[in-house]
C-alpha cells in the first residue's frame, strides 16, 4: 500500500469506504508532502490548508453516515486535490498567474469547482500555470516557475504545469487543469501522469477565466486513466450558464474501462511522427503501439494531410479570441488598475502594460493584428477555413478507425529557460495537441515510457464524445504496463 | 519582415497596451517571426470552404426569461479598484 498522498482516487475511495483511513488523514498526508517538496516543485500559487482540513472534516462526517455502497457512488468525497488558478473559487484568490489578477477574489465558484465541492471534494490550493493559460512550460507565471518533479532543472510543461507537477510529486491525488491547445495533455505527458482533454462542450466553462473560448476545455489530471474517468463523471454535463455546453446528460465514463481492445481499430497518422520528434519519444510511442496491438487492437497507418496547417491555424484563432476576451481587463471592474495617468485611455494603457506579461501581450497584439482592417481575410478568415479542413480530415479518418495514437509532445521536458525567449520554438511543442482543440475532439495522454529518465506520453484522439473509448484504450494499456506506477525521486 | 515599427505602434494602440520605444523593436521582431509561420496557409486552397467559427455545431441557445438571484451590488463591486456608492468610479471619458 502506497503512502496516503500517493494513493489513486480509487484506492483512497476504497480505504475511505472501509473507514481504514479518514479524509483528514489523507489531507494531512498531502499537506505534509507539500511542506516537504513544495519549495523544490512550486506547483501551487495559493495554498488553502484551513479550507482543506475543514472540507476534510465535513467529508468525514458525510462518510460516517454512509453505507460503503453510497460512498462508492460518490468517489471524490474526502479526496484532496488541486485546482488550476484559472478556475474561479469563491473567496479564494484566482490569479491566472497574472499581475493583472494578483488580488482578484471571485464572488462565485466555477461550475466544475461547485460540482466537486458539492460532492465533498477537498481543495488543497490553486495550481500554478502560464499566465492566463498562455504557454507550454509554466515559465510565464508572473509569480514563480514550476519545476518538473522528475528533474527540477526542467519545466513541467504547460500551461497546467502546476496541476501536473502536483499529482506527479505526490502533493495532490488529482487536479483540474484547462486545455486550449494541449495545456492538460502536454504537462501530463512531461510529468508522467494522465491528462484528459474532454470533447468541446462536455464540461461547462462557466467560471473558467476565458483565453480562447472556442478552444478552451477543462480536464482532469490524475495518476490513472480510471481516476480521470471518475473525475469526468463528476464534472461533465449540461450547464445552462455556458451556452456552448452540450444539452446531454453525462454518461458513466468508467463503464467501458474493462472491455479490452478486441475490435478496436487504431490509426497511426504519419504526420505526427516526423518533424522535430525526439528519437526517445518516437521509440516509446512505437513500443506502446506494439503493446496495444498485442492486447488485441488492430493498427493501420492513416493520413491527416492538413496537420501541417494546424499550428498557423491555432496561432491565428487563439490569439484573435484572446485579444477579444482580454479586452475586459481595463482597470475598472476588477484587477490591477493604474491610478497615475489622469486620462481614461492613458490609465488603461498603463494598466494593461503593467498587468500583462510578455507572452500575453504578444498574443493580444497578434490577435489584434489578425483581426484588424486589411488583414482579416488574409489571416483570420483563412485560419477559420483551415479549421474546417482540419475537422474534415479527422471526420474522414474516423470513418475507418476508432482512435488515433500519437505522441503527446514531440519532446520530453526541456531545461527551464531554454525556450523562454523563443516564442516560435515554444509554440512548436504543441504541434501534436493543437489539432485536437481546433476540431473540438477529446484527447487523452497516458504515460508510455521514459527517454533519458524523463517521462514520455502517448496521446489517444477520438471522435467527438468518444471519451468512453479513449478511456477504455488508455486503461487497458495501463493495466498491461507499469509506467504510471513510477514515482520521481524528489 | 511583415511588421514594421509603425504597425506595432498602431496595433498596441488598438489593443490599448502601452509600450516603450525598445519594446517596439522587440515586438516587431518577435511578432514578425510568428507571422512568418502563417505563410504556410497560402499553400492551402480554400476556395468554397466554409469558415468554422467554432469547434462544435453553431446553434442559438434560448432559455426562459425567468427571474433568478444574481450578485448583490456589494458582491459585484467587491473587486472594483475604485468605487463610489454603487458605481465603479472611472476617469472622465470626455474632455471638458
Amino acid at each position: 500500500m502506497p503512502e496516503h498522498n500517493w494513493l489513486s482516487i480509487q484506492e483512497a475511495r476504497d480505504l475511505l469506504a472501509r473507514r481504514e483511513v479518514s479524509s483528514v488523514e489523507l489531507t494531512r498526508a498531502c499537506l505534509e508532502r507539500i511542506e516537504t517538496v513544495e519549495d523544490s516543485v512550486g506547483s501551487f500559487i495559493t495554498l488553502t490548508p484551513e479550507l482543506a482540513l475543514s472540507q476534510a472534516e465535513a467529508a468525514d462526517s458525510m462518510l460516517a453516515n454512509r453505507t460503503p455502497e453510497q460512498a462508492n457512488a460518490s468517489p471524490l468525497t474526502g479526496i484532496p486535490m488541486q485546482v488550476k488558478d484559472v478556475l474561479c473559487t469563491k473567496g479564494v484568490p484566482t490569479t491566472c498567474a497574472s499581475r493583472m489578477l494578483a488580488d482578484y477574489v471571485p464572488v462565485y465558484n466555477s461550475t466544475v469547482v461547485d460540482k466537486l465541492f458539492r460532492r465533498g471534494a477537498v481543495m488543497l490550493g490553486k495550481g500554478n500555470m502560464d499566465e492566463f493559460a498562455m504557454g507550454s512550460s509554466c515559465e510565464n507565471s508572473a509569480f514563480h516557475p514550476t519545476h518538473n518533479p522528475w528533474d527540477t532543472t526542467r519545466v513541467p510543461g504547460g500551461s497546467s504545469g502546476g496541476a501536473a507537477a502536483a499529482v506527479a510529486s505526490g502533493e495532490a491525488i488529482y487536479s483540474l487543469g484547462s486545455d486550449t491547445g494541449g495545456s492538460v495533455r502536454q504537462p501530463a505527458a512531461l510529468c508522467g501522469v494522465v491528462g484528459l482533454k474532454p470533447s468541446y462542450g462536455l464540461v461547462s466553462r462557466y467560471g473558467l477565466v476565458a483565453y480562447a473560448s472556442s478552444l478552451d476545455q477543462i480536464g482532469p489530471i490524475g495518476r490513472t486513466v480510471a481516476d480521470c474517468a471518475l473525475v469526468l463523471d463528476s464534472i461533465a454535463g449540461h450547464d445552462p450558464r455556458d451556452a456552448t455546453s452540450l444539452p446531454i446528460t453525462a454518461s458513466d465514463f468508467t463503464a467501458d474501462l474493462d472491455m479490452g481492445l478486441e475490435g478496436i481499430r487504431l490509426g497511426i497518422p504519419g504526420e505526427y511522427f516526423t518533424e522535430g520528434i525526439e528519437e526517445g519519444v518516437k521509440h516509446a510511442v512505437d513500443e506502446a503501439i506494439t503493446t496495444l496491438e498485442g492486447l488485441g487492437a488492430s493498427v493501420r497507418e492513416v493520413s491527416l494531410p492538413s496537420t501541417k496547417y494546424a499550428l498557423a491555424c491555432y496561432y491565428l484563432i487563439a490569439p484573435s479570441e484572446c485579444s477579444a476576451n482580454l479586452a475586459r481587463y481595463d482597470g475598472v471592474k476588477y484587477g490591477y488598475s493604474d491610478q497615475q495617468a489622469d486620462d481614461m485611455w492613458g490609465a488603461m494603457e498603463q494598466t494593461r502594460r503593467y498587468g500583462f506579461g510578455p507572452e500575453v501581450t504578444r498574443r493580444i497584439m497578434l490577435g489584434t493584428f489578425a483581426l484588424s482592417a486589411g488583414y482579416y481575410d488574409a489571416y483570420y478568415l483563412k485560419a477559420q477555413q483551415a479549421r474546417t479542413l482540419i475537422r474534415r480530415d479527422f471526420a474522414e479518418v474516423f470513418e475507418t478507425v476508432d482512435a488515433l495514437v500519437t505522441p503527446t509532445s514531440p519532446v520530453v521536458a526541456f531545461p527551464i529557460g531554454e525556450k523562454a525567449d523563443h516564442p516560435v520554438q515554444m509554440y512548436l511543442i504543441d504541434v501534436c495537441t493543437l489539432p485536437v482543440n481546433i476540431a473540438g475532439l477529446p484527447g487523452l495522454s497516458v504515460p508510455c515510457g521514459f527517454s533519458d529518465g524523463l517521462p514520455v506520453g502517448m496521446q489517444l484522439i477520438g471522435p467527438h464524445l468518444s471519451e468512453p473509448t479513449l478511456l477504455r484504450i488508455g486503461h487497458t494499456y495501463e493495466q498491461a504496463t507499469e509506467w504510471h506506477t513510477q514515482q520521481p525521486a524528489l | 519582415m511583415p511588421l514594421d515599427r509603425a504597425q506595432v505602434v498602431h496595433i498596441a494602440a488598438l489593443a490599448r497596451i502601452g509600450i516603450s520605444d525598445d519594446e517596439i523593436d522587440a515586438y516587431a521582431g518577435q511578432l514578425s517571426d510568428i507571422i512568418d509561420q502563417f505563410e504556410v496557409l497560402n499553400e492551402l486552397d480554400t476556395t468554397g470552404v466554409e469558415p468554422a467559427g467554432h469547434a462544435g455545431e453553431l446553434r442559438a441557445v434560448m432559455r426562459d426569461d425567468a427571474p433568478a438571484d444574481s450578485l448583490s451590488p456589494d458582491e459585484a463591486l467587491s473587486n472594483a479598484p475604485r468605487r463610489e456608492g454603487e458605481f465603479f468610479r472611472v476617469n472622465a471619458v470626455l474632455d471638458e
